[in-house]
């Protein structure tokens, strides 16, 4: 005989559980102010597109690394990957459509995941990251030889991409046509990512960084996983890559190099890793002070960079939002994913 | 009665430490069956080499008649065995809710979805729910793992895996820091699962032991020692020298 | 003909080998710790490079002779490397990988924005003393004479470290707990003393090879970046812990660098990064490592 109980799904933990992925109040929030951003500071178009595209690599970063728990620092392989695409295919004449460009980039950015991902992801801790390194060093080393169709150490400039839709030019001092191009291959990337870290795929992803041993005895098949989502990872790198290229209208090696690689992991770890919205706000706020400071003073910029770093590791793990977390968390409520 | 999980003659050395030694079992469906041993004796290590952790030096186990050596540990908890560790093995960050709803998403097959939200397999959420509610865990199922007292969670973990509806269920000490006012809720849980299911249990509660088992495999120093019902080995001289020659616990 | 040939092999030998011993230098503190702590430090190129900002400086503005100012590095490292070790790197051993990749890069940008505020951004040439100035003749030919002194101090720390590790019971215990850490904790063995004085002892080798490889490596703030790869490189090949794989995959590295750089100019990087990805996936352990 039962008795009427409540559903079990009515409990708080479901509750919680089946409304992780709704739409909170404040998520248009930072798309509408980079809206006002385009109106209010037209002459300052050119950072807010460097500012999006490196929101879009570290978001990339962030499903590899603070979702699959992918220590890596050699994100930037992909990153070059998209902007050579597109760069090599341009200066040649092979191809100048900057959307389909775009494609082509994620799917070298992508190519490269795969293909490194099937190979690396077998080993882990320091061979692993070892071994991203050194993946990018080959291709920035390749790049460097291959002066002849990449340009080297200079790179290629002047790259002729078509205007967007046949129409708006993308014009190279004002950036209008770009920021607001960039802006919307943002959007979709980040509702593209937003459903996937939601999805069971994203619960996963979210187990193996938390305890890989259970997940293989949960019958999770680990290894693909952490490839499918590294491949997604870095096809998204390749797309910010590709954008880079687009809107500078040059590519050359600092797209591949550790100092992009680390710049990106610095972002996200400033902003928070595995919460989303962490590779926003470190890169908003990382950007700005970068543009400010390191030009004054570079070397200061360097010693509070270094600084930061240590102390996050020590007392900030989660970053800004972590402390953001910290400071409005009330007690006992299951910790958002 | 078939046998689901056995082993032939198994062996596993570290270098010159000779983990198991020779070791002929066999689950068979419906069985409620014990392993002991003292300590050090390799019950974890076997039940490591039946899951795949470990590589057989020697020997084979098979699963429903066929070697499966070489199958990896995903893939066996895929045919059907899955364990729980000795030491849990949570996701600590994750709450209690989630913890089951992983192990559960993956024995339906919802995890390869990258499309729609994991709170809308409302399925795999209300089994989870009823799961937990069996466990006794319903209460804290909204808590997170690292706020739990001990025993809740060596509850999280038995739950992680019946999550998984194996036909053969191995518990390493089920019931270690479980206050014994609750371990019951172990038994009632192991009593309410499929009769066609193989259990094997591990643990040092002898009166657990006596009260669930129908067969008792003794371990020492990785060899079979005896093998038989509870009340042949409860009457086995040699078996109590054994464990009375190494003052064992409870715990 | 032939002697020509003999001769062009051997010097590029010669050359490939005493960098083999400046990388052996710098890294064997890196194998042993990360063995020993698994701790990811990326700093320890930081300290190499100080160390050899130190001797250098100490031999151009203090006049040390070249000896005396490798010791003075070589201690100073050591006692700065044990304070950072207590105060700070020891929160850090049960922290996520990721925490000590963060870490040590800070330290890293530290390190290196502190070299170049006091002393500048200049590299930092390495003045020899006279005696190890110029040419040595060795029979069949003659090379220079700093490269052979390298050489032979390489083999002398190799020999040095092998015995402190073969026959000391600190050095046994080292290798017991680089084998496997809980059981050596279980048998009473100080893990945090030894990881404390290993850490010391490696920095202060680090910055003995700083100074040392001065020429070979230069000597500037970048230095830590610059090389960090090839440290890592050499450290995974030769296997966590295992002082006879660091010395062998620093050499192997060391001529091959040496050889790639005559005969294929452009590409020698990339042969070597290539090489390590294809060495690593058929043995993740490294030359020497134990097998998983």
């Amino acid at each position: 005989m039962s008795v009427t109980t409540p559903s079990l799904s009515d409990s708080l933990a479901a509750r919680t559980l089946a409304g992780r992925h709704r739409l909170r109040w404040w998520e248009p929030l930072p798309w509408l102010l980079a809206l006002a951003f385009y109106f209010a500071f037209p002459r300052y178009l050119g950072f807010g597109t460097e500012v999006l595209i490196m929101i879009l690599f570290a978001i990339a970063l962030d499903l590899a690394l603070g979702y699959a728990g992918i220590v890596t620092l050699g994100h930037a392989a992909f990153f070059g990957a998209g902007a050579y695409t597109v760069g090599m295919l341009a200066k040649n004449g092979i191809w100048t459509e900057p959307i389909t460009g775009l494609i082509l980039a994620g799917i070298a950015g992508g190519l490269v995941g795969l293909a490194s991902g099937l190979v690396l992801l077998r080993t882990a801790g320091l061979t692993l990251l070892m071994l991203t390194l050194c993946t990018m060093g080959l291709l920035e080393e390749t790049a460097n030889m291959a002066a002849e169709y990449t340009g080297g150490f200079d790179g290629l400039d002047s790259l002729p991409i078509k205007p967007l839709f046949g129409v708006f030019e993308f014009n190279p001092l004002y950036s209008n046509t770009q920021y607001l191009y960039v802006l919307a291959v943002l959007f979709i990337c980040f509702v593209f990512v937003r459903t996937l870290v939601y999805s069971p795929f994203g619960q996963s992803l979210t187990g193996i960084r938390e305890n890989m041993l259970r997940m293989h005895a949960v019958g999770a098949p680990v290894r693909r996983r952490l490839v499918i989502c590294y491949t997604i990872s870095a096809a998204l790198a390749g797309i910010a890559g590709g954008l880079w290229a687009e809107a500078n209208a040059y590519v050359n090696l600092s797209t591949l190099g550790l100092d992009r690689a680390a710049t990106v992991l610095i972002i996200l770890v400033l902003g928070g890793y595995g919460r989303l919205y962490g590779a926003i706000v470190g890169a908003v706020a990382y950007m700005v002070l970068e543009h400010y400071l390191s030009k004054l003073y570079p070397t200061a910029w360097q010693l509070g960079l270094g600084l930061l770093l240590m102390g996050i590791a020590l007392f900030a793990r989660g970053g800004i939002l972590g402390i953001w977390e910290a400071l409005t968390r009330r007690p006992d409520r299951s910790k958002p994913s | 009665m078939t046998a689901l999980l056995e082993t032939r003659s198994l062996s596993k050395n570290f270098g010159a430490l000779l983990a198991t030694r020779d070791v002929t079992f066999a689950l068979e469906a419906g069985a409620r069956h014990a392993l002991i041993g003292p300590n050090g004796a390799g019950k974890t290590t076997f039940i490591n080499l039946l899951t795949g952790v470990l590589a057989p030096s020697s020997g084979d186990v098979l699963f429903k008649g066929r070697t499966i050596n070489e199958v990896e540990q995903a893939e066996r908890v895929k045919l059907g065995i899955a364990r729980t560790f000795q030491i849990n093995q949570l996701f600590r960050g994750l709450s209690v809710l989630e913890n089951v709803y992983t192990s559960i998403a993956e024995r339906v097959g919802a995890a390869t979805n990258m499309a729609t939200p994991a709170g809308t397999r409302r399925d795999v959420i209300e089994e989870s729910m009823a799961l937990l509610e069996r466990l006794k865990l319903a209460d804290v199922a909204h808590r997170t793992i690292a706020g739990l007292p001990y025993g809740r969670q060596r509850l999280v973990e038995l739950a992680i895996t019946l999550g998984l509806k194996p036909e053969v269920l191995l518990l390493d000490e089920p019931a270690a820091g479980v206050p014994s006012a609750e371990s019951h809720i172990i038994l009632d849980a192991i009593d309410a699962l499929p009769k066609s299911i193989g259990v094997l249990i591990i643990d040092h509660d002898m009166d657990l032991v006596f009260r669930f088992a129908k067969k008792i495999t003794v371990l020492v120093r990785g060899a079979v020692f005896a093998e038989g019902t509870p009340r042949e080995i409860g009457a086995n001289a040699e078996v109590r020298a054994v464990y009375l020659g190494q003052a064992t616990h409870g715990s | 003909m032939a002697v020509i040939f003999d001769i062009d092999v051997a010097s590029m030998l010669l050359g490939g080998l005493a960098a083999g011993m400046v990388l052996f230098i710098v890294s064997v503190g890196l194998s042993v710790t990360m063995g020993l702590m698994g701790f990811v430090n990326l700093a320890h190129g930081g300290f190499a490079m100080i160390g050899g900002y130190v001797i250098v400086l100490a031999m151009n503005r203090l006049g040390l002779p070249f000896v005396i100012a490798l010791l003075v590095g070589f201690i100073v490292i050591a006692a700065v490397s044990v304070v950072f070790e207590r105060f700070l790197y020891a929160r850090l051993y049960r922290a996520s990988e990721l925490d000590q990749v963060l870490f040590t890069i800070g330290l890293v940008f530290v390190m290196i924005a502190g070299v170049t505020l006091v002393v500048g951004p200049e590299t930092q040439p390495l003045n020899l003393p006279a005696a190890l100035q110029g040419q040595i003749d060795l029979g069949f030919m003659t090379y220079r004479t700093y490269s052979i002194v390298l050489i032979g101090v390489g083999v002398i720390i190799m020999l040095g470290l092998w015995l402190g590790f073969e026959r000391t019971r600190m050095g046994a215990q080292i290798r017991a707990a680089v084998d496997n850490r809980r059981m050596a904790e279980s048998l009473g063995i100080n893990i945090t003393r030894l990881f404390t004085i290993t850490f010391a002892f490696g920095s202060g080798m680090a910055a003995l090879g700083g100074g040392l490889g001065a020429e070979f490596l230069g000597l500037d703030p970048q230095y830590p970046l610059k090389y960090l790869v090839i440290f890592l490189i050499v450290v995974a090949v030769g296997g966590l812990g295992r002082i006879t794989g660091v010395f062998y995959a620093s050499l192997i590295i060391g001529v091959l660098d040496f050889a790639l750089k005559k005969y294929l100019p452009q590409g020698g990087t990339v042969f070597i990064y290539g090489m390590t990805i294809l060495l690593l996936l058929w043995r993740p352990q490294g030359l020497f490592g134990r097998a998983p």
